[in-house]
Formats: C-alpha cells, sequence, structure tokens
C-alpha cells in the first residue's frame, strides 16, 4: 500500500476515533492522535496479520503497550476486520468487549492486556525470543509512550532485548513530548532517547512519526541490524490533525464539546492528504 | 420515596484530601507530596503552585516513586507518596513491604481513585486487590475513609503517626456519612446507626450504601446496625463481636474482591471468637466488565436494595 493510501486509511480513523470519544464522553483522544498513523502503517502496510485467524502461528505480533490509547487500535481492528465495525460505537459501554485498555480475551487480534503503562516491552522480548527459539520468522512491534519509557521495567527490557541479541524485535516510541500532567521535559527527562538506547546496544532510528513514506521505510526488514533490536524514535505530535489538540497537554484525555467536535471533524475533512 | 441519604450532596473526597494537606503543609515544612504524573489526579495542582519544591513528581515510574517517599522520611520529611490506588499498589508492592512496612518508614501512601472509580478503563485500573496485599503486611494500617469528614480527620491522624500507613480514597461522590467533628482513632470504627436484628459493617464508597440500605430496612421493620469500619488493619474486634453476639448476623458491603479484605478480615474475627451468620458482599473474585463504578458496584449486588435484601435473606439464618 502506499503512502498516500495509508493517509486516506490514518484520516478515516482519525475521524471514527473523535467521534467515539465523543459520544463515548471518554477516551485518550491526544495520544490516539499521535499513534495512528504509525499504528495505521504496521497493520496496512508492515505487519502479515490474518484477521479470519487471528491467532495464526505465523502472523507478527503488536503490543500497543500504550494501553490508554486502545480505542485507536479498536478502530484499526475493525478496518483490518478483526471485530465489526459497528461494535466501535459500545466502546466504554456496559458489558462492550472494549473498556478503555486493550484485552486479548476480548478482542480479536489483541495479543495481551495493556494499561499499566510499561508492560509491553518486556513481553515483547519474551515473544521475539519465543521465535528465536522456534526458528520462526515473525516480528515482533511494540509501541510503548515517551513518559511510558520512564518506567524502569523498560529499561529491563531494553537491556535483556540487546543481550539476547533480538533483531526480530522492534520499539516504536511515540515521542510526541507530553505525558499525562505536563511536558516530559518538565517531569523526568528523557530526551534525547536515541543516545541512550544506542548506549544499550540498540539500532536506533529517528523519524518523522506522520510522515509515511518514512515509517514505511523504518519498518522495513531491509532496515534491520543483524544481531541488534530496533527501536525507532518517532517524532510525533500529541493531538495530530486537530489544531487545539496538537501539542497540548490539556488534550491528555479531555472530551471535546459540541463546538469542538464539529471544528476538529471539519479539520479532518479539509485534510490534504 | 427518597431517603434522606439519595437527596443530600455529594462530595469527591480528593478535594478533602488536598485542601486539608495543603493546611498541613502550610504548618509544617516536613510534609511533602510524591507523585507519578499524577498531579491532575490526585488533585494536586493548587499544592504544586503554593508548595512548587515541596511537590516531588518522579514521573510514571511507582517503584521510584515508593523509594523516593522511603529516602525522603529518613531525612526526616513526612511523605505523602500520592498515585493512582492500583499502580500505587500493584506495582511498588515490594517496595511497599521492603521499604516502608519492614523498614517501618514513615511514609503515608495515599492510593486515590480506589476501588472500581476508574470503571470503564477496565480491570488493569480497577484497585480491588488493595486491601488483600497491605493487609497482609506487619506494621502498616490500612484506611478507608467513608466521606470527606474521615478523610480529612484520617489525613490529619496520618500526618502525626509515627510509622507507615496506607490511605484508600475514591473519586465517587459521597455525602457527609459521620459527625462533622469526628476524630479519627486508629482502629476504632464507628457506629452510625443503633439497631438489634442485623449488622452492616463497611467502608469507603460503600457506608454511604450501607446507610440507604438501613433505612430501606427500616421500613420493613428491621432494625439494622451500620458500622463502619475505615480500618480494616487494624481491626476493630470490639466493635465486631459486639455486633456479633448483639445482633446475631454481620453483612459486610466493600468495594473489593471478597478474597481477602474487610468481610474476610471481620470473618477471621468472627470464626475465631463467636461464630455468627455472615454473608460478605463485593466483586465476587472475577476481573470486573466494563461499565461505571456505580455501574458495577449495582451489579455486583451492592445496590441499596440489593444489600438491604441480602441482609434479610441473612437474617433467615439466625437460630
Ligand atoms: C503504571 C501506570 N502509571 C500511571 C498510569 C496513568 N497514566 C495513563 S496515561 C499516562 C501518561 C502517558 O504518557 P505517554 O506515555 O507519553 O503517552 P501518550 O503521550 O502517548 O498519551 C499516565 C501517567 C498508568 N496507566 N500506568
Ligand atoms: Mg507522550
Amino acid at each position: 500500500m502506499l503512502p498516500f493510501e495509508l493517509r486516506k486509511i490514518a484520516n478515516t480513523i482519525r475521524k471514527r476515533d473523535l467521534l467515539a470519544v465523543y459520544e463515548a464522553g471518554a477516551g485518550h483522544i491526544g495520544g490516539e492522535m499521535s499513534v495512528i498513523d504509525l499504528l495505521t502503517t504496521l497493520y496496512f502496510h508492515t505487519m502479515s496479520v490474518f484477521p479470519d485467524e487471528p491467532n495464526h502461528p505465523n502472523r507478527d505480533r503488536f503490543i500497543l503497550s500504550k494501553g490508554h490509547t486502545a480505542l485507536a487500535l479498536y478502530i484499526i481492528l475493525s478496518e483490518k476486520g478483526f471485530i465489526p465495525k459497528e461494535e466501535i460505537s459500545t466502546f466504554l459501554q456496559p458489558f462492550s468487549k472494549l473498556n478503555g485498555h486493550p484485552n486479548r480475551v476480548k478482542v480479536a487480534g489483541v495479543e495481551t492486556n495493556t494499561g499499566p503503562l510499561g508492560h509491553g516491552l518486556p513481553i515483547a522480548v519474551g515473544m521475539a525470543l519465543a521465535a528465536k527459539l522456534n526458528g520462526d520468522s515473525w516480528r515482533t512491534f511494540v509501541i510503548t509512550g515517551d513518559g511510558e519509557m520512564q518506567e524502569g521495567s523498560n529499561w529491563e527490557a531494553i537491556m535483556a532485548a540487546a543481550q539476547f541479541k533480538l533483531d526480530n524485535l522492534t520499539l516504536i516510541i511515540d515521542h510526541n513530548r507530553l505525558q499525562q500532567g505536563d511536558r516530559v521535559a518538565d517531569t523526568n527527562n528523557l530526551a534525547p532517547f536515541a543516545p541512550k538506547l544506542e548506549a544499550f546496544g540498540w539500532d536506533v532510528e529517528e523519524i518523522d512519526g506522520h510522515d509515511m513514506q518514512q515509517i514505511c521505510t523504518a519498518l522495513s526488514p531491509e532496515k534491520i541490524s543483524p544481531n541488534k533490536p530496533k527501536c525507532i524514535v518517532a517524532h510525533t505530535n500529541k493531538g495530530q490533525g486537530i489544531s487545539f489538540m496538537s501539542d497540548n497537554v490539556s488534550w491528555h484525555h479531555r472530551v471535546p464539546n459540541k463546538e469542538q467536535y464539529l471544528k476538529g471533524m471539519a479539520e479532518l475533512e479539509r485534510a490534504v492528504l | 420515596m427518597k431517603t434522606r441519604f439519595e437527596t443530600c450532596k455529594l462530595h469527591d473526597c480528593r478535594d478533602a484530601f488536598v485542601m486539608t494537606l495543603e493546611e498541613l503543609a502550610e504548618t509544617d515544612n516536613k510534609v511533602v507530596a510524591v507523585c507519578n504524573d499524577s498531579v491532575g489526579s490526585t488533585k494536586l495542582g493548587d499544592f504544586k503552585s503554593k508548595f512548587p519544591e515541596r511537590l516531588i513528581n518522579v514521573g510514571i515510574a511507582e517503584q521510584n516513586m515508593v523509594g523516593v517517599g522511603a529516602g525522603l522520611a529518613n531525612g526526616g520529611k513526612i511523605p505523602f507518596v500520592c498515585g493512582a490506588a492500583p499502580f500505587l499498589t500493584g506495582r511498588a508492592l515490594e517496595q511497599i513491604k521492603a521499604d516502608v512496612a519492614y523498614s517501618e518508614a514513615n511514609v503515608k501512601l495515599v492510593g486515590v481513585s480506589a476501588g472500581l472509580a476508574y470503571g470503564e478503563l477496565g480491570a488493569t485500573h480497577h484497585s480491588i486487590e488493595d486491601f488483600a496485599w497491605i493487609r497482609a503486611l506487619p506494621n502498616i494500617p490500612v484506611i478507608a475513609p467513608a466521606d470527606r469528614i474521615e478523610t480529612i480527620a484520617v489525613i490529619k491522624w496520618a500526618k502525626d503517626y509515627d510509622g507507615p500507613c496506607f490511605l484508600r480514597l475514591s473519586r465517587v461522590g459521597v455525602p457527609d456519612l459521620l459527625p462533622a467533628k469526628h476524630i479519627f482513632k486508629l482502629g476504632k470504627a464507628n457506629r452510625l446507626r443503633e439497631g438489634e436484628n442485623v449488622t452492616i459493617i463497611s467502608n469507603g464508597v460503600l457506608t454511604h450504601r450501607t446507610m440507604i440500605a438501613a433505612d430501606i430496612l427500616a421500613s420493613r421493620g428491621i432494625s439494622c446496625r451500620v458500622v463502619n469500619m475505615a480500618c480494616v488493619r487494624p481491626l476493630d474486634a470490639k466493635e465486631i463481636l459486639a455486633a456479633a453476639s448483639e445482633t446475631g448476623a454481620i453483612l459486610t458491603c466493600e468495594e473489593h474482591t471478597t478474597f481477602g479484605g474487610l468481610g474476610s478480615a471481620i470473618a477471621e474475627v468472627v470464626v475465631d471468637n463467636h461464630p455468627v451468620p455472615m454473608k460478605r458482599l463485593g466483586v465476587p473474585g472475577v476481573f470486573a466488565p466494563t461499565g461505571s463504578a456505580n455501574f458495577l458496584l449495582d451489579e455486583f449486588g451492592m445496590s441499596p436494595e440489593s444489600i438491604a435484601n441480602s441482609a434479610q435473606i441473612l437474617m433467615r439464618r439466625k437460630e
């Protein structure tokens, strides 16, 4: 799939996300808008997945470690055919399978339950290790938030991945510079990520996380360095695509009112793709 | 007809917590707050403006947060270590055990939005195991206030108490239930309503529902005692045994799994000393489905009506 087609899909997903947050009266819209281009590229370009057989043994594995942006993943899974599109309107409703964080027991295509930050990468290390032990060729991808990287568990996994030479593992850091209550730089600054990951023995690439061409290239198998796990530092904007949300910490989990909803939707409709 | 506890104004206990913490910090500069990117969710924004240097935000790093709290206590500070209850307790449990409880560090752990408060966000965000986890540790009182009056009293007590404690706060609105001049005493329960036929013991947001249930029971001619038991540890064994011997049946209600929480703790005292029929209401050992906190409490048989019905069914088991 070509970058302009991916941009179209991502735009559709952004619109569905905005509508669902507006209707549900909750959701983590800022971090959803920042991660949607990465998710779209993974699911519609890079990964081999099998919606009719979600547990196909040769599927590529994906973990949304920043589980609070589950809604974006649910919409992707519905667009891919893992779950019915109509199900998105049940988001957060009583007894819905779609609660605020992804659940593998309830939702086809989800590999592990996330929500508490700092869990995805250790699990991804285990998955990649299993593939190596099996002699399988499937790859493992995990997306973390940049604030999430403050959790020490990530750094334990970073050491392990390098030690085990997991070149079948790709960590994408959604580097939108904001966390829940403040800017990452004003909380516990981890930037720049690249030299830290390099010092731990990882192969690191920095990209514009909203440029589909750059995302596709960075994720391609040709870009793997033998024996090294790969980290893509994706420079993104929290709230990408909606001007008044973009790079604004107050939109971590705010819900648009009617006027804001209409304004945001109009911007997404008008977006040049 | 609505009972008096259904029509009164509801308050978020986090507001009472931060207001009290600010007051204490004004008069004692040893008071500091430690949090995990949770300035908003713990409502510490004003504290941060007033005492910028005494608000220590370690970022999203709960294990570090609790360790830092223990170090601050060692240096003579009185740290209130605040975060969403599921991550504060679940993520940092070993720090709580070794660095706080075992080391008897003067750390005040404040778990906010505990219980089912994060309803729709799912079971990862429900803190319904925290009584059991922390109650199993020596040296650390486990306290869940029922309203803003008790919250204020507990925070004031915690500041002066020389040792660790775990305070469990909700964000679900509750009315004023305790007497306005209430003073908190560790391990002392409060009888909020006299009664002879059955006793309901609860804490946290459940005490509100329990009070309504007692009104419903009264309208059915049943005299129900209501005991608010904020302290899951240490327990008020005297009050429990009074309930057993004087009313002959005990119903417990809690925003917690029925495995190891308030009801289990009370049952231990009852079984060892004065067995009477008991029923424990709570989340029955499952990961809760999607839904708001109040929806889930109703779903798990803890609407005031269902609580009243459970009390009546329990009474039939009396000799
Ligand atoms: C262990 C843990 N601590 C705290 C939280 C509460 N929380 C949810 S999202 C969030 C901020 C995440 O920031 P970041 O990783 O940068 O994500 P993004 O900016 O992409 O939304 C926090 C603190 C959590 N979910 N898990
Ligand atoms: Mg971020």
